[in-house]
């Protein structure tokens, strides 16, 4: 997992957002628990990072797409983000990229002969 | 009484089918001694929503039937995490491992099924797992989010298996469902709707492969891929296995009941014991046993009646029907997939499939695929054996039906066993006015959730259209803006998270956080904590998002009057700071368009200007016209007036924008009769108009008053503010808020000399309070205010990362890998 900023550098309650590994992710300091979800919601682009973050979702700030945290699924709606995996260890806050690549649903696996 | 009558009735198995038949014995009766028997350590949930948990995380709390005190409250004793080891059916008594001993006077066996595990080689390799249960639930899904497993297999495309695949796409992980057959849900589907499904699934981004029998799984500790007969292999580092479940019946078999799939049950559901009932996916009944919800319903209410001798109808069997909860693709799945005779429409186009199936002329099932209008009606029909003398135009007809067109008697809720009359009653008879208080008063929708759209829409039809439910700040937790007001008054709290700390409110969607937030301050005269976390971007830096996720930048021009330094400064500033547009605004302001947000506290600093609001719901402008000094038609000073009240409110929040205007004549050059707050000049005073809007409607300001003086239209006005302020609902503009709460009312409050000035001493009380925003640009509420993780920051950045301890917070979850 790779370290992305100190536990305080995201303000309780806010998303910000960093790019790892070339991919642009939001990270979330929910009320009990981090979350990451690709940065740009699948709607119009708007950046997830800026919107208001409840217990398990976020809102889009741009038209109020909203998202699960824990799965980057739109909460009834067809979108979706991939959702990267967040520990804190201690006072530093650890991101490891969910597979695939982003915005897009995983590639199929292939058979091997 | 006896002892052995007094041991009552002892319910085996913890699932759906135990839980119901408790509730059905507790219907009917309230005395008789229950106890029910839990092997899983923990209250009885509801499995057919497990699939949502993987896909989700959520608790599994969320899926739990009953809470603990609904079992104190109904006298049912409930064991949970015991395991029982031997049914003593001579001496009516049940035997758990550890050793206890329960007597029984009658006893219901709910012991549900198994999975069914292929015995192939590979079978016991780490990461392969069965879906049953939450631990299952609870290992795929951190598999599945682990970085380490790349593809997942999914052995077995049912029903199961294919919720099971959609869970494991939901945490990002590429997914393979591999399928003895030629076509998935081959229990429910024909072959076309079969074929119709599996693009639909290819866009989840779940592949399929069929007619592939797997005979190992190949790895050394940990599995790494799936062979198929033939020697063909697929990767997979993660394989669940879904391919059908077997009835638990071991107890009854090891004490010699009956059994054939299943525990053999008559008509009353009774097993070749006495006094010995099975119920669910353990029991069979006429060659068949039930995996599905609303026929474990029936079995549990005939269950319940025998076990308490009272009589009952027999029960016949159930017409299986299956709605596929998987995201984007609705079916629905009644009965017989193929028949005698078929009515079938189907578009590939567009992936609608629909087919009624009839056998002797008799309606026997239906398969619905991405279009499932008709559902209710259609299973009523297939319920009931109704003859279909014309199937394509039954099916079209079908189409056409809303809930409202349904029988009393259609069942609408099958995990729940609610009839359409029930939830009209709830209404007409249970006072209910609401979908919401419907469901939570039948119960109707709140096991998978798919009938309620429909339940809705019988509900709206029964309260004789959509019934006004109240203007709830916090829908979620149906909390008005006046039951909190009192709250937070009543415990005088400061900020937004002792409100949801003690009323929930915001905490679940967090919509309504930044109308909290508004609240808050509002009651707290602008004396509370701030908490930028519940307010939206905009009001966190101060400008207005844009489209591309830039911002813009409206300094505060009193009255639309600039002067030439301030000019030079805001295209000095555009110039420096790359400004893409700027633009002179309706508002007689100037807008610097596309300023990103790194550079806000910069830019500020060079206009050296305070901030407009334009970003808001607040103050914004007071537009105003050339007024006496050099208008030769002018009356009275306009921009004097506009002046002195955009700095008489300026900085104040508001329940929506407000926007005002002050025109010198009745010309109205500055539009004021169509302001949120708007004052027009005339001969001998001033006309003093609220709640005009020239947005989408256009509405003219009702007129508040008509005044001598400029302190009296400055104090209209200002009272005006200060009670829109303290009486509207959050996004409510004053062209609404107006109307709604009638023109006398406010008159009444604003002018009324005591009152009035009440309200102008309250605003200039919140207004004391207030602090340019834009100076936060030296005094960030966090060093990250305006600064994204990658961005340098201010050289206390710097800290060291301390020693890498055990996580503590965990999220998405993902245990140990």
């Amino acid at each position: 997992m790779i370290r992305v900023c100190g536990v305080e550098d995201v303000p309780p309650g806010e998303g910000r957002a960093v790019v790892v590994e070339g991919r642009r992710v939001a990270l979330f300091r929910a009320e009990d628990a981090w979350f990451a979800l690709d940065a740009i919601c699948p709607h119009r682009g708007g950046p997830l990072a800026d919107g208001i973050v409840a217990r398990r979702t976020v809102i889009c700030p741009l038209h109020e797409r909203r998202f699960d945290l824990a799965t980057g699924r739109q909460c009834a709606g067809e979108y979706f983000v991939a959702a990267h995996r967040v520990e804190v260890r201690g006072s530093d806050v650890y991101l490891a990229l969910a597979p695939g690549p982003a915005g897009v649903a995983p590639r199929p696996a292939t058979a091997v002969p | 009484m006896s002892p052995r009558a007094r041991a009552g009735v002892v319910i085996v198995g913890g699932g759906i089918a135990g839980q119901a038949v408790v509730e059905a014995i507790r219907d009917r009766d309230r005395e008789v001694p229950l106890t029910l028997v839990c092997g899983e350590p923990r209250l009885p949930y509801d499995r057919v929503r497990l699939s949502e948990l993987l896909a989700s995380g959520e608790d599994l709390d969320a899926l739990i039937l009953r809470p603990a005190e609904w079992f104190a409250d109904h006298g049912v004793r409930v064991l949970t995490g015991r395991s029982v080891a031997r049914l003593d059916l001579e001496h009516h008594a049940i035997e758990l491992e550890n050793g206890e001993t329960l007597p029984f006077t009658r006893l219901a066996l709910a012991t549900g099924s198994r999975p069914l595990l292929p015995p192939i080689p590979g079978i016991d390799l780490d990461g392969v797992y069965a879906f049953r249960g939450p631990e299952d639930c609870d290992g795929i899904r951190a598999e599945a989010a682990s970085a380490d497993v790349r593809r997942a297999v999914v052995i077995g495309g049912g029903l199961l298996g294919l919720e099971a695949a959609r869970g494991i796409v939901a945490q990002g992980c590429a997914v393979t469902v591999v399928h003895l057959m030629d076509r998935v849900m081959e229990r429910q589907l024909d072959a076309g709707a079969a074929e119709l499904l599996l693009p639909r699934l290819r866009e989840l981004g779940v592949e399929v492969l069929l007619e592939r029998q797997t005979v190992a799984i190949v790895g050394e500790q940990r599995a790494c891929a799936v062979r198929f007969h033939g020697g063909e292999q697929v990767e997979a580092d993660l394989v669940v296995v879904s391919i059908g479940i077997r009835p638990e019946d071991s107890l009854a078999r090891a004490a010699g009941l009956r059994c054939d799939r299943g525990i053999v049950v008559d008509d009353h559901m009774r097993t070749s014991a006495a006094g010995v009932v099975a119920v669910g996916e353990c029991a069979e009944h006429d060659h068949v046993v039930y995996g599905l919800v609303a026929p474990i319903l029936e079995q549990a209410k005939v269950a319940a009646a025998t076990l308490l001798d009272r009589p009952a109808d027999p029960y016949r069997g159930s017409i299986p029907s299956a709605k596929l909860k998987v995201a984007g693709i609705d079916l629905v799945a009644i009965g017989a997939a193929e028949g005698d005779s078929e009515a079938i429409s189907s578009d590939a186009a567009t992936g609608v499939y629909r087919k009624l199936v009839v056998r002797d002329g008799l309606a026997a099932g239906a398969v619905l695929l991405g279009d499932v209008r008709g559902s209710e009606a259609l299973l009523y029909e297939i319920a009931g054996a109704e003859p279909v003398p014309d199937p394509l135009g039954r099916l079209a007809a079908a189409a056409a039906l809303g809930p409202e067109d349904l029988p009393d008697t259609a069942q609408i809720c099958n995990c729940n066993g609610v009839c359409k009359a029930e939830l009209v009653a709830a209404v007409t008879e249970g006072g209910c006015a609401t979908p919401r208080e419907v469901m939570a008063s039948t119960r109707a929708g709140t096991g998978c959730g798919s009938c309620r759209t429909t339940v809705t829409a019988i509900v709206a039809a029964a309260t004789g259209g959509l019934k006004d439910e109240p203007a709830y700040l916090c829908p979620c937790e149906r909390q008005t803006r006046e039951e909190l007001a009192a709250a937070i008054r009543e415990h005088s709290w400061r900020s937004v998270s002792e409100v949801t700390e003690a009323c929930r409110t915001g905490r679940q969607c967090g919509t309504c956080k930044p109308a909290l937030a508004y609240l808050v301050s509002e009651l707290n005269a602008n004396r509370h904590r701030e908490e930028r976390h519940a307010r939206f971007i905009n009001d966190r830096v101060h400008a207005n998002i844009q489209r591309d996720g830039t911002f813009s930048v409206v300094p505060r021009i009193h009255g639309g009057v600039v002067t030439p330094d301030q000019l030079r400064r805001i295209a000095d500033a555009a110039e420096k700071y790359e400004v893409p547009m700027v633009k002179v605004t309706g508002g007689q302001r100037i807008d610097l368009l596309g300023v990103r947000k790194q550079d806000l506290p910069g830019i500020w600093r060079d206009l050296g200007m305070t901030s407009g609001f334009a970003y808001s719901k607040a103050v914004r402008t007071v537009k105003t016209c050339v007024g006496t000094d050099f208008c030769r038609y002018g009356l009275e000073d306009s921009i004097g007036l506009g002046i002195e009240m955009e700095k008489a409110w300026e900085g104040l929040h508001t329940p929506h924008k407000v926007k005002s205007g002050v025109s010198g004549c009745p010309r109205n050059c500055a539009e004021a009769t169509v302001k949120d707050i708007g004052v027009v000049a005339v001969e001998g005073g001033w006309q003093v108009r609220i709640g005009g809007a020239a947005g989408g409607n256009v509405r003219e300001g009702d007129l508040l008053c008509t005044v001598k003086t400029r302190a009296e239209a400055l104090r209209a006005t200002t009272a005006f503010l200060q009670y829109y302020r303290e009486h509207a609902e959050y996004k409510e503009r004053t062209y609404d808020f107006v109307p709604r709460v009638g023109l006398d009312q406010v008159q009444a409050a604003v002018l009324d000399e005591r009152s009035s000035a009440a309200l102008v001493e309250r605003l200039r009380i919140a207004k004391a309070a207030t602090r340019d925003p834009w100076l936060e640009r030296d005094g960030p509420y966090h060093p990250r205010q305006f600064r994204d993780l990658d961005d340098p920051v201010l050289p206390e950045d710097a800290d060291e990362a301390l020693e890498a301890d055990e996580p503590t917070l965990v999220g998405p979850p993902e245990d140990g890998v």
